[in-house]
């Protein structure tokens, strides 16, 4: 790397930066070359987390110095302008969240994989984890189009094969497939909206792309912002481009599922604050409103398909779908507020919404990582097969319930405060004298309140019915407890939990400071802190988390202490009433399925759900019931009339693109041939 | 300090005085239904009794069920300290506001849905599963009728909202505010588990929703449950009482101030009571599939109530 060229660059964020390339790169060669997949395993993790340390250090050296990093190297692809890193505030930021969610996923690999030895290959699948985590490191430290481009198509390609580790599994390779399409679909708008930003030359930094926007037509801005929103979105998971996360997410290893579903959608968040805060600069006030409706679209329709999911993952996923849908509600919000130079609501908005992004990583790798124990114990992610865990996987059962807890929105945890301060952030809006703003954000209220209600009644579903009770099937009865590795992962995620959500008043005041230089903010935000509480100018209210959590402790250990002191008379165990009936079975327990079916029936028009009941009597009498079978199923909406439909579409045009491919080479060449003339034809014409 | 102490005592008097106050709608329910019915004390005897008795668990329940009584209570307990029942402004009001209230409860609400699930019974997995719809279908409810309490007040500060209207008593009667009180009406007896949404006197498990997920409970983790439910319903009447008509609540730390405002509160509770035991006479229980459209019409009541606050404005 002679070229290499880093100008005023602190030292230690270089040092981190190539320890954490060289890291990553080292674990990617040592897993491919390891003799055993027992050393495969060490040596994937050794790397991912030295990298993902490394990344860490680099990102706070960035925040805490407030000096980007910056480093090219203008050889190396030098017709596409070289590649270009430069580390700002905001790519710092995201850096982080690759570390929150890498390091503990990459502990937890040690333990989880251990079962795939004899199965699938250890050596590619720790080779592809480390550069998934090299890619996505670089692409939020890409400073020019070509280096983005690549870095985030190499996290795509990366990802992709990462959820076809289990490739013999009949739905992998349709997730694959789905995965795949989604997110070249979204390159390709992505592409476009860098395209109309890229001008004439060879080089292609994000500072000339900056300058080129500012002398763009507004409507044609308005076109980037559209196609990148959309691009992103698809990486991100907005409805209606998020069909891939329900497939692919339960598809990947769980802790690979923890990756995409903490960090990497995540990513596309990222790319829309950097087209819309950034390279873009102000824009008109629909754009907020735009990703406000998207947000609440996804954040409603997320929770809803997440509440009738039987499959745990699978329900995780649509619960990511809900979670970036809230993270675009505080970012529509923002860039809203920001048109209408409203600074401070702005900064609130767009803090809100980093810190909801920052803490749905921790908890929703936390809850992935705890059903991939599930997973690993039982065998099953049918939650209807599941139950009584909590008695054979009490670590797992605890920190998967703080997990969901945190995301229901209970406190003292982050999720809570981060909820809290979205609702807070969206107040002003309410207030705002801008047409139509005032209603669509009432409405965006209410959708992020009945989100947060039905998220908890979602994961009150998630935990009680896997954990509590009795066990559904004999795989449930037969678990046991996950690795070392795999629990201490957990319990990290679970302590982040409570630390981001008591830390609320120095993370959002950090958060409101890394916003400011971009899309016009002074970068001087207003405090929106007094000694241990929010309190928020500009919004409405304020609340110490530190204290609620404090008081919360106080009041239940007061509580235990007076009743203990009380005295009263002993336990005694006992069965649980049946009515008269002794003899309790699993079968007599509500199901995942029973759980859900109050709000199936109340959201019957959105869910049109297909039963099948076939009740089998006895040949001498009908009142003696042989056996019943129900099969019911809930195809979403926009897959049924969206998706299948273009499904179709294409596979007709394939078809058709068949009476072309003979199979004879003649007709190839003679393909090539026509080819080459009208191709010859056309420089002729352009030429003359 | 005395400002501390008064904040302390007013939320340890709430506790004390919540299951009276259950009692009392006992009580007037059974005189309007021509019954002798208990005195209003009774739910202080039952109380005394459970915590006397012996804790029967079942065999099947985990940690998480008997940790739950006493997260149900203690979240409860701090839900109550956050009302202003006495006195604005007060110290503890920087600790929370209106939505960290709601979300506290909305807590206990979770742990004893978990619980009802936890002993592996039908009839708690079914209680757990109903009322968990009902709070979710509910929080929309209140997060409008909270923005649109807020939007007037300037602040979801419970004690800012008090101060406000006490201000501008005007305020009070402006729509905004009463269709906002229409919808925490609707709202309150859905949380609490009142007609027409659960029937708290119902000895039928079908028909059950938050007896049917405690039905497991007994000895002191019952009365646990049972007090903060009381103490849930507590909150509501004073959210509903000082909230909405603010009058009698005091805004200075003299002795006179706080009687008046201590008679004020328990005329407002008994007011509420005898609101409660005549609509509770009045209506019969809706059947659960017909709840939802109950919550949808008070959220469009909040929408409503949003709307007018903004063009109030």
């Amino acid at each position: 790397m002679s070229a290499l060229a880093a100008p005023s660059a602190p030292d230690l964020a270089s040092a981190a930066f190539l320890l954490m390339v060289g890291a990553y790169t080292a674990g990617a060669l040592g897993a491919l070359t390891a003799g055993s997949s027992a050393l495969a395993r060490s040596v994937t993790a050794a790397g991912a987390l030295l990298g993902a340390a490394a990344g860490l250090v680099l990102a706070l050296a960035v925040l805490i110095a407030g000096a980007p990093f910056a480093l090219t190297v203008p050889d190396l692809l030098s017709p596409g302008g070289g590649l270009a890193l430069r580390l700002d505030a905001l790519g710092a930021f995201f850096l982080l969240l690759i570390a929150v969610g890498g390091l503990p996923s990459a502990l937890y690999g040690v333990g989880y994989t251990a079962g795939y030895a004899g199965r699938y290959s250890l050596r590619w699948l720790g080779a592809m984890l480390n550069l998934f985590l090299l890619t996505m490191s670089l692409v939020v430290l890409a400073d020019n189009v070509l280096t983005f481009l690549l870095t985030w198509e190499a996290m795509s390609l990366t990802s992709y094969f990462l959820v076809m580790t289990e490739h013999d599994r009949d739905d992998t390779a349709a997730a694959g497939g789905w995965y795949l399409a989604m997110t070249h679909a979204g390159l390709a708008f992505i592409l476009t909206a860098f395209v109309m930003l890229i001008p004439p030359g060879p080089t292609s930094t994000f500072a000339e792309l900056r300058s080129t926007a500012a002398t763009l037509a507004p409507a044609a801005r308005s076109v980037v912002f559209t196609l990148a929103a959309l691009g992103f979105g698809a990486k991100a998971g907005l409805v209606p481009l998020h069909v891939w996360l329900p497939r692919a997410h339960p598809a990947a290893p769980s802790h690979v599922s923890a990756l995409m579903s903490g960090v990497m959608v995540k990513l596309g968040v990222y790319g829309v604050l950097r087209f819309a805060l950034d390279l873009l600069g102000e824009g008109p006030a629909w754009w907020g409103g735009l990703l406000i409706a998207l947000g609440a679209a996804s954040a409603l329709l997320g929770v809803l398909y997440a509440l009738m999911e039987d499959d745990l993952k699978r329900l995780l996923a649509y619960s990511t779908v809900e979670n970036v849908g809230l993270v675009f509600i505080g970012v529509g919000a923002g860039l809203l507020f920001a048109s209408l130079d409203q600074e401070a609501s702005a900064v609130l908005a767009l803090a809100a919404a980093l810190y909801h992004a920052l803490n749905h990583a921790a908890f929703k790798s936390l809850l992935f990582l705890g059903a991939g124990a599930v997973v690993h114990a039982t065998g099953t992610r049918n939650l209807n097969r599941l139950g009584g865990l909590v008695r054979t996987m009490p670590w797992t059962a605890a920190c998967f319930l703080v997990g969901a807890l945190a995301i229901g929105g209970l406190p003292p945890l982050n999720g809570f405060v981060s909820e809290w301060l979205l609702l807070q952030s969206l107040l002003p809006a309410i207030a705002s004298a801008a047409p139509l703003v005032p209603p669509l954000v009432t409405l965006a209220v209410g959708a992020v309140a009945l989100t947060a209600g039905l998220a908890a009644a979602g994961f009150v579903k998630a935990f009680g019915i896997a954990f509590l009770a009795l066990p559904r099937s004999p795989g449930a009865a037969a678990a046991h407890e996950a690795t070392t590795s795999m629990r201490v992962a957990m319990a990290a995620l679970a302590v982040l939990c409570a630390l981001f959500g008591v830390g609320a008043v120095v993370i959002v005041q950090r958060l409101a400071a890394l916003l400011g230089g971009y899309d016009g903010l002074t970068g001087r935000p207003a405090p929106l802190a007094e000694g241990l509480s929010l309190a928020l100018p500009g919004a409405f209210g304020g609340m110490s988390p530190p204290l609620v959590a404090l008081g919360l402790a106080v009041a239940v250990a007061g509580v235990w202490v007076a009743v203990r002191l009380a005295g009263g008379r002993g336990l005694r165990r006992g069965d649980t009433w049946g009515c008269g009936r002794i003899g309790q079975t699993a079968r007599m327990e509500y199901t995942s399925t029973a759980y859900a079916e109050p709000l199936r029936r109340v959201f019957a028009e959105l869910y049109r759900p297909t039963e099948d009941l076939t009740v089998d009597v006895h040949p001498e009498s009908r009142y003696f019931v042989q056996s019943i079978a129900y099969r019911s199923e809930i195809v979403p909406w926009f897959e049924r009339y969206l998706y299948a439909p273009l499904v179709r579409r294409v596979g007709a045009w394939a078809d058709w693109t068949r009476a072309i491919q003979s199979g004879s080479a003649h007709g190839y060449l003679a393909y090539l041939m026509i080819a080459l003339l009208v191709l010859l034809a056309i420089a002729l014409a352009r030429s003359g | 300090m005395l400002a501390w102490t008064v904040d302390a005592a007013q939320g340890l008097a709430a506790l004390l005085l919540a299951p009276g106050v259950v009692g009392l709608v006992r009580w007037l329910k059974a005189r309007l239904q021509s019954r002798r019915g208990a005195p209003p004390w009774q739910p202080y005897r039952e109380l005394r009794k459970l915590f006397a008795k012996e804790v029967v668990v079942s065999t099947n329940a985990s940690w998480l069920f008997r940790l739950a009584p006493y997260v149900v209570f203690a979240s409860t307990t701090a839900a109550a300290f956050l009302v202003p029942f006495l006195v604005v402004p007060r110290p503890l009001d920087a600790v929370g506001d209106l939505l960290v209230l709601v979300y506290l409860l909305l807590l206990g609400t979770v742990f004893l849905a978990l619980a009802g699930l936890d002993p592996g019974s039908a009839f708690g997995g079914m209680g757990s599963s109903r009322e968990m719809t009902v709070a979710a279908l509910a929080e929309p409810t209140i997060a409008l009728a909270i923005f649109g309490l807020a939007l007037s007040a300037g602040s979801t500060n419970l004690g800012q909202i008090v101060a406000r209207t006490l201000a501008d008593p005007a305020s009070a009667l402006s729509p905004g505010h009463l269709l906002a009180f229409a919808a925490l009406f609707v709202v309150m007896l859905a949380e609490n588990g009142r007609l027409p949404v659960d029937n708290p006197a119902t000895h039928l498990e079908l028909t059950m929703i938050h007896e049917a997920m405690v039905l497991e409970y007994s000895g002191r983790y019952l009365a646990l449950v049972e007090w903060a439910a009381a103490l849930k319903l507590l909150v509501f009447f004073s959210l509903l009482g000082n909230l909405f008509v603010p009058w009698g609540v005091a805004v200075a730390l003299t002795p006179g101030a706080l009687a008046v405002a201590a008679g004020s509160i328990v005329a407002k509770f008994v007011v509420l009571a005898v609101g409660i035991a005549v609509f509770e006479t009045r209506v019969a229980k809706l059947r659960l599939f017909r709840v939802p459209e109950l919550l949808s019409a008070s959220f469009v009541l909040a929408l409503l109530a949003v709307t007018s606050s903004f063009l109030a404005r």
